[in-house]
């Protein structure tokens, strides 16, 4: 099984995803670039965390323009596996894979911390080696994170089963305290908290493992 | 092809909050003006865009600001095409 890591100017978690994956997990993973357009032979993607083209305008935005996003885009139609952490998860929103937008943490503060987050797998394919209502600590660090959608759009995402990742201590004000959301068929996940740096148990956990195993078994 | 000027106005939507507007407006207080009572952090673009007449530019002004420059999942835009259409400057050497 291969990953492909997505690598944009400015990211900064890509070589954490590959040792989460393969240092941690023995699985392989292959870099695209942000001028690549080739997912052949891919059994998934991850788009990691950091600061792609300089989150000038908005967070994602300029990303959500590149070539490879394009390819990205099919494959997640097609039913492919497509993982959005941090900045990933921005950009997954900017590019309408995932509805709602993340803003300025409501105090402004970067928020660089471990989190308590409650587990709703649902159908998401990310998660299916967590029980229901299982709490898990993933470390978060942002300073746009405040996940911010229209009420009827927070009621659809919950009742659709599509909030799959709570904060128990909501700690930068988002709506329905939402910290990870899934796409409706369960092949797109996005999340604030990063799970590859909870796989290394010299790190201090490794509740984000079975997460990015859930691709490799 | 005439050069028109513009100006975009992006602006949070009024429900979401504006952390940056709130600690702005706290130094304010700090400043000794106690009266704001509102402040919102925005962005303004300007815009130099070549096009056949004013309404491709507007068209493609609106296009360019609901898709790039604004989200408007938060964000409310406003373009703004300027008086006068202004003629491209080859003046450089």
């Amino acid at each position: 099984m291969t990953v492909g890591v997505v690598v944009f100017p400015g990211s900064n978690c890509d070589r954490d995803v590959r040792w989460a994956l393969e240092g941690c997990l023995g699985g392989s993973i292959r870099f695209l670039w942000h001028e690549e357009h080739d997912l052949g032979g891919l059994d998934g993607v991850v788009i990691p965390g950091g600061f792609s083209y300089g989150d000038y305008l908005r967070c994602g935005a300029i990303a959500r323009f590149s070539p490879v996003l394009d390819a990205v885009r099919d494959f997640a139609a097609a039913g492919g596996a497509v993982l959005g952490i941090c900045n990933g998860f921005q950009i997954l929103t900017e590019m309408g894979l995932l509805p709602g937008a993340l803003t300025r943490n409501a105090r402004l503060h970067f928020l660089c911390e471990a989190t308590e987050l409650t587990v709703e797998p649902g159908r998401c394919r990310w998660l299916q080696g967590y029980s229901t209502g299982e709490c898990i600590t993933l470390p978060i660090a942002h300073g746009e994170g405040r996940f911010q959608c229209d009420p009827a759009q927070l009621e659809e995402l919950q009742s659709e089963g599509q909030v799959v990742l709570r904060y128990n201590d909501n700690p930068n004000g988002s709506v329905g305290d939402v910290a990870g959301l899934c796409n409706r068929e369960g092949n797109v996940l996005g999340l604030m908290p990063h799970p590859e740096r909870a796989c290394d148990p010299r790190t201090g956990g490794i509740d984000g493992r079975r997460l990015l195993a859930s691709l490799l078994a | 092809m005439p050069l028109f000027q513009a100006r975009v106005q992006v602006s949070l939507r009024p429900s979401v909050l504006d952390p940056a507007g709130e600690a702005t407006r706290s130094a304010a207080a700090r400043l000794g003006i106690d009266g704001v009572r509102r402040l919102r952090i925005g962005k303004a673009i300007e815009v130099e865009l070549e096009a056949e007449d004013a309404a491709t530019a507007s068209r493609q002004l609106e296009l360019l600001s609901d898709r790039l420059l604004a989200n408007p999942v938060i964000e409310n835009w406003q373009v703004e095409l300027l008086e006068g259409v202004a003629q491209r400057e080859e003046t450089l050497p």
